[in-house]
């Protein structure tokens, strides 16, 4: 069949079923896509677009069967036998997903893992495939291939499995690709460069790829067509430039107008300083041997000082592993650290646990999983409550809860629903409860520990709105560990580039994202705002 | 501290919401899902019905089964034989206590008032001496009217020539000592059921709190803890105890005492695990960025979540303590002779070969009760199973 596309996709309907409760996760979505282009689907979490791709390859659980049709040249996927799937997938139709920490056997080298991808679809002879596996290797980038054969994936970075994933996936020559958000929960330098890397490969061997993501950014770089999903639907598809160009439907609008804007408040020089830190060391010691040793450190934070005025916000930033959050759970004295911290004009730094309690009330933390960060067996008022209550113990129940629903008030959140539980909240409003939490004490200082990356892109831009007001009213200094620059850019007026546990660069936020001096930063800069990789940076793999 | 700070907002009109209402019982949504999947396990649930009301019944065992009656009204005095004793003056006897049994008391407060009765009216004690057979002595439905005969004729009054009829039952016959079975069975449930609970009750709580400890701190204390334990738990119980009750007299509290010296060891595992995995979520580092202190953070935020491996474990742990008291009973290194024990049950049985009936009722009794506490084990386990929660 000459005319028809790679894959036709014709009225998918997918629902989970709950007791007697059927819930859609897809309803009705069709699209095609040619061999050589790229098809993005985008939508915020929930939306149907993972579980899209899933039913295409008939890999969602038990129990979930897809209705209409998946053609795949002409090839009826959800319709035909087990044996046949089999031999289509991982060889004719690739996967790649999410999370390349988990998606290796952590026992097997990854020589064995791809020949087995390789055995499986008809190659034989150990040097043949020896030969094939290096080749492929050196196709997705691993510096000098021949040595890695034996590496187990502990052995390896994120950025370098996710490299191996995609020799797996490549391993057959593919006429479809479907890479399943490939690049999220990479370091944006780590992720230019396997972007760069897919559109290469791409056009090499002319194969189609679907590609899912929830970041627009990634779209508007990769893909030709696209097609937004909003709760299982596709409101709108068409062409990259179009859509981007003259977006019809709201929803679509909505996304593309999503991104954290606003500037941060203009701070006051003469401020006062609400904390500092001089020359601030984390070293966890390495131990060895019978008598455990000490034969080194694993420097997280090294050497490095930080100031916080009142109203400002301190945007941290860097890669993963340089040390961010160590530097705010330091601050914070939740971990042991050495060097000076002074707080509110008093050294905190030589305090015991019980010392620091009357002054947790001045200081507090809001984490990155809004699903990790609250206990799911407490109702919302008792978790908002908590600080409260150790610190005001004489606090009246009454009392209690009336700061607790100003606090939600504050926070966005309707004060009527306070005595439900996390799990009837949404990922943007569970962080508006973590928010609650931390602001409910009236705290002067703030660590936000990339508060907004576990969220879809329109909740974060919520969420800084709600964190730069609030700092407005109150006069509040932040912390704000994040990888992401653009949230970084909407809020801080001075930003730490970290790297190794070291500082590479400091300065006001202005003079530092104008102009950037050393070449790390520059990078890093590339790579998240233009997601473009620069060649020959000093970038970690 | 400055606590007028956070009153300070209270000015204004009030947002909280009333306090909503709540049942006697306040479920979590995660504990209301679970409960309803319990429900819905129906043999787990018939299981906990039948056992609860088993239970129940065999706490008020006194008024089930007693030598004594329930109430006596005599020469228009209301008595309660089964709270008071009352000296047999009170009825022109002489004993110290009154023999209710006694066919001139009986025959006394009948002419002077009334008595009523339980409807066992034997106790797990009582020795029945008006047999027709010698004990151990069948069912009475078991006996025929030849071998009635005698006994009616020489203790029943009203009705000498009634055959069985005639004669006081035993519904499951005597042991070898002419005590009534079903008495002894109703007592012996109880308390292998209070011993049972009682020790797992015990060592829940000991096994919960070491394993929290260690799993919480872990490091140090969890380092040589563990050493401790494996030291401690490779002791032999068995020859232990065997040394113990020959030293002491095993009673219902010492055996328990010596039982739990090591069986709060087998909960500490599956605490220590599940609290080493819980310390590291992020509401209990946010908990700690509150100022929460370590015992506040271990109860509210870490223990909830060991309870569910606990919780699953409790009917098996229960299950073990009630067959390791019919054990040691059986063995003889177990509670006083003349208590009533399941395990002794056995062991008369399988002394008096010739009489079946001792050792099947025990059988039947001691299966049926492990049965039920297994099924409603399930049930529980899997109501806590998280698979099943996210479905």
């Amino acid at each position: 069949m000459p005319d028809a596309p790679l894959l036709d996709v014709r009225d998918l309907t997918v629902a989970f079923r709950q007791g007697a409760l059927e819930t859609p996760a897809v309803d009705g979505v069709s699209f095609t896509l040619e061999k050589g282009r790229t098809l993005a689907l985008v939508g915020e979490s929930g939306s149907g677009k993972s579980v899209t791709a899933l039913s295409i390859v008939r890999l969602l659980p038990p129990g979930v069967a897809p209705r209409g049709k998946a053609l795949f040249r002409g090839e009826d996927l959800l319709t035909c036998s087990e044996a046949r799937l089999r031999a289509i997938r991982g060889a004719k139709i690739t996967m790649v997903f999410q999370e390349p920490m988990t998606s290796l056997n952590p026992l097997h080298t990854i020589e064995r893992q791809i020949g087995e991808i390789l055995e499986l679809h008809g190659a034989r002879g150990a040097q043949k495939i020896r030969g094939r596996i290096v080749e492929l290797l050196e196709e997705v980038g691993i510096a000098d291939p021949g040595e890695r054969l034996g590496a187990f994936p502990h052995q390896l970075s994120g950025g370098q499995r996710q490299r191996v994933m995609i020799a797996m996936a490549l391993a057959n020559r593919p006429d479809l690709f479907i890479a399943d958000e490939p690049t999220t929960a990479l370091d944006v330098t780590v992720q230019a460069q396997i972007l760069d890397l897919l559109k290469e490969l791409q056009a090499r061997h002319g194969m189609a790829m679907l590609f899912i993501t929830h970041d627009l950014n990634i779209v508007r770089k990769v893909a030709d067509d696209v097609a937004v999903m909003q709760k299982g639907k596709i409101v709108e598809a068409g062409g990259v430039a179009e859509i981007f160009a003259a977006p019809r439907h709201p929803y679509t609008k909505a996304l593309i107008a999503a991104e954290p804007k606003g500037m941060p408040p203009k701070v006051d020089r003469a401020a006062k300083t609400i904390l500092s830190a001089q020359d601030l060391r984390v070293w966890f010691p390495i131990k060895r041997g019978f008598f455990r040793r000490t034969v080194g450190f694993v420097k997280a934070v090294d050497g490095l000082s930080v100031t916080v005025r009142e109203g400002e916000t301190v945007g941290v930033v860097g890669e993963s592993g340089s040390g961010k959050t160590t530097l705010g759970l330091a601050l914070l004295r939740l971990i042991r650290s050495e060097g000076a911290i002074v707080f509110l004009g008093r050294r905190i730094d030589g305090l015991r646990f019980k010392a620091m309690r009357p002054l947790r009330r001045d200081m507090q933390i809001v984490f990155q999983d809004p699903y990790g960060s609250l206990s799911p067996r407490l109702s919302v008022a008792d978790i908002v409550a908590e600080g409260l209550g150790v610190q005001d113990k004489a606090l009246p129940y009454a009392d209690r809860r009336e700061i607790v629903a100003r606090a939600l008030h504050d926070t966005g959140l309707d004060p009527a629903a306070m005595d439900r539980y996390p799990h009837e909240f949404s990922g943007g409003q569970r962080q508006r409860i973590a928010i609650a939490r931390a602001m409910v004490l009236e705290p002067k200082f703030i660590v936000l520990d990339e508060p907004t990356s576990a969220l879809d892109m329109s909740v974060q831009a919520q969420i800084v709105d709600l964190l730069r007001d609030l700092q407005k009213r109150r006069g509040l200094a932040y912390l704000f560990i994040s990888h992401d620059l653009r949230v970084v850019r909407a809020l801080s007026s001075e930003i730490i580039v970290m790297r190794h546990g070291k500082v590479v660069e400091a300065g006001p936020a202005a003079e530092l994202l104008g102009n950037p001096r050393s070449d790390y930063t520059r990078a890093l800069f590339a790579a998240a705002f233009d997601i473009k990789a620069e060649a020959g940076a000093a970038l970690s793999d | 501290m400055s606590a007028p700070l956070l009153r300070s907002a209270l000015a204004g009109p009030r947002l909280a919401p009333p306090e909503p209402r709540q049942g006697w019982l306040h479920l979590s949504p995660i504990n209301r899902r679970r409960l309803s999947n319990f429900q819905s396990h129906r043999r787990g649930l018939w299981s906990f019905w039948i056992f609860m009301v088993l239970f129940v019944l065999s706490l008020f065992a006194e008024f089930i089964a007693n030598d004594r009656p329930i109430l006596v009204v005599y020469k228009g005095e209301v008595l309660l034989p089964i709270l008071h004793d009352y000296p047999e003056e009170k009825f022109g006897g002489f004993l110290a206590r009154t023999d209710y049994r006694d066919q001139v008391i009986a025959k006394e407060i009948d002419d002077h008032g009334f008595m009523v009765w339980p409807p066992i009216r034997y106790s797990y004690k009582t020795i029945n001496r008006q047999l027709p057979t010698p004990a151990p002595s069948p069912p009475t439905w078991m006996l025929s009217q030849a071998q009635c005969k005698s006994a009616a004729a020489r203790f029943s009054k009203s009705d000498p020539d009634g055959g069985c009829n005639g004669i006081e039952w035993n519904w499951l016959g005597t042991d070898d000592q002419g005590r009534d079975v079903l008495a002894r069975l109703i007592y012996g449930f109880r308390l292998s059921l209070l011993f049972g609970l009682t020790l797992a009750g015990v060592s829940s709580v000991i096994g919960i709190a070491a394993g929290a400890v260690q799993g919480y701190f872990g490091g140090w204390t969890d380092l040589v803890f563990q050493r401790f334990i494996e030291i401690w738990s490779s002791l032999p119980h068995l020859y232990l105890l065997i040394i113990i009750s020959s030293i002491i007299t095993p009673s219902f509290f010492v055996l328990l005492g010596i039982l739990l010296l090591f069986s709060w060891v087998n909960l500490v595992h599956v605490v220590r695990a599940e609290c080493l995995r819980t310390r590291n979520f992020e509401y209990v580092n946010a908990a700690r960025a509150l100022g929460l202190t370590n015992a506040a953070i271990i109860f509210k935020h870490v223990l909830p979540n060991a309870m569910v491996a606990t919780l699953t474990f409790l009917p098996f742990v229960l299950n073990g303590s009630i067959t390791t008291l019919t054990a040691l009973d059986f063995l003889g290194f177990g509670l006083p002779p003349g208590s009533p024990s399941l395990g002794e049950l056995l062991l008369q049985g399988k002394s008096n070969l010739q009489a079946p009936w001792l050792g099947l009722t025990g059988f039947i009794v001691i299966a049926a009760m492990l049965s039920l506490l297994i099924f409603i084990g399930e049930a529980v386990r899997d109501a806590f199973d998280p698979r099943k929660t996210l479905q």
